[in-house]
């Protein structure tokens, strides 16, 4: 009898399980044929470039689920990490500008070594004077503010030194000259740092105030690298960053490339920045694959375990003995070290950094709706989501736009009311996001693939 | 003597003046974010966009009163459309609380979730105001511009300093003084200000006493939505109404609140304006002060400055962070009405 | 017919039945006691009769009226008052602030009542504008049955009032009970002090794991040796 039960139960899961599958595949391929109509129909150039933004969007959307979904960890600096990300692009391909080097490198070193001091001796006296009333207060207040006087005396004149050195095409130390895509590895870990000293700051609050200081970082870490041109050039941006993948005039030039295309009978031009996309996309798709397996492997490790029992119970994992804050910690710093790698991903395929474009609706929340749609807890689903999350970021203004033309298509041409639809319609993508963020939440609140229970 | 007089009417200008005026927009907004934490016991991000929807509704209304010549001048016409702002205001929480965040509260969820759908009310809200006003920046201020010139300032007191005050700046500082005021009133006298506080303070027992959880709950929206279209055109009157602002602007309303200690109207109030005052404190340039108090050059040519103007709103996540870090639960601390 | 019957109750959080099926009878005047181990669902039955938590099935009824469907503050005003075994008091208000919230539902309470309640509890009077939340134990516990008085109930629930205050304190809040209780209210309470409390008691329930063991006059139940060895301790 019991026999029986126990089969008539494995036939049921194997039931389950196909639908299950069968529903991801075609959840993935309605996903493919929306790229390949946007190849059809407005070009094969714009399916690409959209593909490979989906790719990163993807690995950002992973590296939030890693800790949303393993962890229930709502982290809103997703951002600042992008941005590390993007930064340690920038230090690492550039060439080293020696002249700033020279004109103001020493002043800032020593500056620097001031200010790790300063900090340092700050936190001990804190950690020292703990019964000791307001004096704490003072004393740390006094050696912050003498320290970073100090430090401001050396790294004033050398900022000042190295900005004014060409001004116009550097103005800043540059990096290291090296092969842009290690980059990827150091974004990954210089995120990795900092959300260690961020994760060891917050991770003990609320959760909704591990939100909110999150996004508070998020905002200093952008407005560190918008106004310290000495680092990053500020609002004058990087360009022209180097690549892991030929340049399309280069391809142009080669001679079996003009041969194939010929035979081929496409336009070299458009071959050549087909071929350039492809690469891209090669590269990303092999790292999206990493990152999913590492994830995975890991999400069925004991580790993985141990996190989502922590995740559904906090109280009684407590109670079990597991240090929480501790595992807290790795999650947040493995999510952060993705998403930074995704970051450095991003600024490589533009080609530039630019401080500026870093806005939280775009880097934070949007990558959180591509979590939460896709199903939090599930990596496949993180992935679908960043895949789908970004399509209609993109589409959904030219879609809008056809559709409010077209709904009014009816109204005088000049219509005060229709011309003012067509302008604004542009924020209807705003309120498809959000809607479609609330409707999930509702409805589905599992996402488009849940989580599966192990 | 002229010296130290300057250097404060220095102080008055730059910071004293225009800290007044921008901690009270920020205790205001701090105060509608403070009332929702307290009784629905979650961060509401779409408080910045609440406000920017109030204030719009009272820009277009301003038009409207402007296009058939209605004015209060020398107040701005602004002021007698606020009502209609306020009640916009109020039907749009009324409605967002009906469609969306009273399923969840049904459901109990918990606080993440409620952070998660006030994002998605935040994406929607903000998409209808930028859809209906554009997001362009606009000036409606139309009434006298200052109430005391730096000129006349300089004229009367004979200083080299000018102090001027910005009519909008003592509007604000004014309806802020009389909104909390009022905001005090009701929930210390009136029974169902403190019905209120006691269902922030113990939602179970609140119930046991008959108090009816669904009018609570409306009532903070009302409330809510008030404080934010009053502190939306405030800001707008003051700066300029641009909606993109108003995402950025819950950050510090948030952090005033947070050090302040969510939940308590009166760390609201305080929060506010210790994000402000700490704001220009830290980014204002004392080389002149300096200048005037021990002479030309004494402490070098830098611009004394603590931090870069720069940085204005990063110091306000600075302190937040500080904050979080040494005390949690705020000045006040912690959660209570 | 009792003024209070609730019949059968099955009820428990989260798809885990921990009421069975429990029946309690109070009427107008009487004092009834319920007492039972550690987690026998005292606190659960007094919750479910006040409508906190869903009946799965059984019925409570006042004046035999059905109320089962009834949510907390609609059955305030049927004449019901519940004074919970935790969190019984708003901390964050003053004591004269509680007693306005207790007479929330009529407010004229708040000229009457409050009198009645502060000759029976001198020691709130005193401390009428003090915070609640920095009163002693014994004196929270005073200001959570005060604030359930204030709504004039008929029928006056209080869960465990003695928790945590001194047997002296103790004895008169017994006292003040009784002397609710002649006034013409039905009293139900859960106690852990059982032999006092069943000593007051009209009627005595014994509960165990969520159903009826014994039900019978206090005294009775006192002197019944099975219940003496079990649940008296001797
Ligand atoms: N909110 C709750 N959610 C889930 N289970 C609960 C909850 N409250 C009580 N329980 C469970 O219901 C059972 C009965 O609890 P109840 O509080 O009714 O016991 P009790 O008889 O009042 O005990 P005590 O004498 O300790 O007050 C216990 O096993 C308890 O774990
Ligand atoms: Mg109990």
């Amino acid at each position: 009898m019991n026999f029986l039960f126990g089969k008539y139960c494995q036939t049921q899961l194997g039931l389950k399980r196909l639908p299950n599958l069968l529903r991801n595949l075609i959840l993935a391929g309605i996903m493919a044929c929306l790229l390949a109509i946007v190849g059809i129909s407005q070009s094969w150039n714009l399916a690409f470039s959209l593909l490979n933004m989906c790719l990163i969007s993807a690995i950002m959307a992973l590296g939030v689920n890693i800790q949303w979904g393993y962890a229930g960890l709502f982290n809103a600096g997703v951002m600042g990490f992008a941005a590390l990300g993007g930064l340690a692009a920038v230090l690492i391909s550039v060439d080293p500008v020696r002249a700033a080097w020279a004109a103001g490198g020493q002043g800032l070193l020593f500056g620097l070594v001031i200010g790790v001091f300063t900090t340092c001796s700050a936190i001990f006296a804190w950690r020292r004077l703990s019964n000791s009333g307001s004096k704490r207060y003072w004393i740390t207040i006094l050696l912050l503010v003498v320290g970073f006087a100090t430090m401001r005396f050396f790294t004033d004149p050398a900022t000042l030194a190295i900005e004014a050195v060409d001004a116009a095409r550097s103005g800043y130390l540059g990096g290291l000259g090296m092969p842009i895509m290690f980059s990827w590895i150091i974004g990954g870990l210089l995120a990795a740092c900092v959300a260690w000293i961020i994760g060891k700051i917050s991770l003990g609050l609320r959760s909704d105030y591990l939100a909110i200081a999150t996004l508070g970082i998020s905002e200093i870490i952008i407005y560190f690298l918008k106004f310290e041109d000495w680092l990053t050039r500020g609002v004058k941006n990087v360009n022209g960053l180097p690549r892991p993948v030929p340049y399309e005039i280069d391809l142009q030039n080669e001679a079996w490339f003009q041969q194939v295309t010929s035979t081929l009978d496409v336009s070299v031009v458009d071959a050549s920045s087909l071929l350039v996309k492809a690469c891209y996309t090669g590269i990303f798709l092999a790292v999206l694959l990493a990152v999913i397996w590492f994830s995975e492997t890991a999400l069925r490790a004991p580790w993985g375990r141990m996190m989502r029992a922590i995740r559904d119970n906090e109280t009684a994992a407590t109670a079990m003995g597991k240090n929480v804050q501790k595992q807290h910690l790795q999650v947040f710093v493995l999510g952060s070290a993705v998403i930074g790698i995704a970051g450095a991903m991003l600024v490589t395929l533009d080609g530039q950094f630019t401080p500026t474009s870093y806005q939280p609706l775009r880097f934070t929340f949007l990558i959180w709706v591509m979590v939460i749609i896709g199903g939090s807890g599930n990596n496949w689903g993180a992935v679908l989501g960043g895949f789908v999350i970004w399509f209609f970021w993109i589409e959904a203004e030219p879609v809008g736009l056809w559709l409010i033309t077209f709904l009014t298509s009816g109204m005088e041409p000049t219509s005060w009311l229709r011309l003012h639809l067509i302008e604004n319609a542009a924020h209807t993508r705003l309120i498809t996001m959000g809607m479609v963020l609330l409707l999930t939440l509702r409805f589905a609140p599992r996402g488009l693939i849940p989580e599966t229970k192990r | 003597m002229e010296g130290s007089l300057n250097s404060m009417a220095l102080l008055a200008n730059y910071i004293l003046v225009p800290g007044l005026a921008y901690g009270s927009q920020l205790a205001l907004g701090a105060l509608g974010v403070t009332m929702i934490y307290a009784v629905l016991n979650f961060s509401n991000f779409s408080h910045g966009e609440i406000m920017s929807f109030g204030a719009m509704i009272t820009i277009l209304v301003t038009y409207w009163f402007q296009g058939l010549g209605i004015s209060v001048y020398p107040l701005p016409t602004a002021l007698i459309a606020l009502p209609v702002g306020i009640g916009g205001a109020i039907l749009l929480c009324l409605l967002l609380d009906k469609l969306v965040f009273s399923f969840y509260r049904q459901q109990r969820s918990n606080s993440v979730t409620y952070l998660i759908v006030s994002i998605g009310v935040m994406f929607v809200i903000g998409g209808i105001t930028r859809f209906i006003i554009g997001p362009d920046d606009r000036n409606f201020n139309d009434g006298e511009r200052f109430i005391l010139k730096a000129r006349a300032f300089k004229e009367m007191t004979g200083l080299s300093e000018g102090v001027a005050i910005k009519s909008s700046q003592a509007i604000t500082v004014a309806s802020a003084f009389i909104v909390v005021a009022a905001v005090f009133w009701f929930l210390s006298r009136t029974r169902t200000g403190k019905s209120m506080r006691a269902y922030s303070n113990n939602p179970d027992l609140a119930l046991l006493s008959g108090i009816d959880p669904n009018r609570v709950v409306i009532i903070a929206w009302v409330i809510t939505a008030g404080l934010a279209a009053v502190s939306g055109t405030l800001y707008g009157l003051d700066k300029s109404y641009k909606p993109l602002v108003f995402l950025h602007l819950v950050l510090p309303i948030f952090a005033a609140a947070i050090v302040g200690g969510v939940g308590s109207p009166l760390g609201a109030i305080v929060g506010g304006f210790v994000i402000a005052f700490s704001e220009l404190f830290i980014t204002f340039a004392y080389k002149k002060m300096a200048a005037y108090l021990l002479g030309d050059g004494v402490l070098g040519d830098g611009l004394l400055q603590l931090l870069s103007t720069d940085y204005k709103f990063a110091v306000s996540f600075i302190i937040l962070v500080i904050v979080l870090l040494i005390k949690p639960t705020g000045i006040f601390s912690g959660k209570s009405i | 017919m009792s003024y209070l019957v609730s019949e059968n109750m099955v009820a428990g959080y989260g798809g885990v039945n921990i009421l069975n099926s429990c029946s309690i009878q109070v009427d107008l005047g009487q004092i009834a006691v319920v007492v039972g181990p550690n987690g026998a669902g005292k606190s659960t039955a007094m919750k479910a009769i006040f409508g906190m938590l869903p009946l799965q099935s059984g019925s409570v009824k006042i004046l035999n009226e059905s109320i089962s469907n009834l949510p907390p503050f609609q059955r305030v005003k049927k004449g019901m008052a519940f004074v919970p075994q935790n969190e019984n008091i708003f901390t964050s208000l003053t004591v004269e602030e509680n007693l306005e919230m207790g007479a929330f539902t009529n407010p004229d309470a708040m000229v009457t009542i409050v009198e009645q309640v502060y000759s029976l509890f001198p020691v709130l009077k005193e401390k009428r504008l003090q915070r609640a939340g920095e009163l002693s134990g014994g004196q929270r516990q005073q200001v959570a049955v005060g604030r359930a008085l204030m709504t004039e109930p008929k029928l006056l629930m209080l869960d465990e009032p003695t928790a945590g205050v001194s047997p002296i304190v103790m004895d008169e809040l017994f006292d003040r009970i009784i002397d609710v209780a002649r006034t013409g209210i039905a009293i139900l309470m859960v106690e852990q002090n059982a032999k006092q409390a069943l000593s007051i008691a009209d009627i005595g329930y014994v509960l165990v794991q969520g159903e009826n063991r014994y039900t019978n006059s206090g005294k009775a139940l006192l002197e019944n040796t099975d219940v003496r060895k079990t649940f008296l301790g001797g």
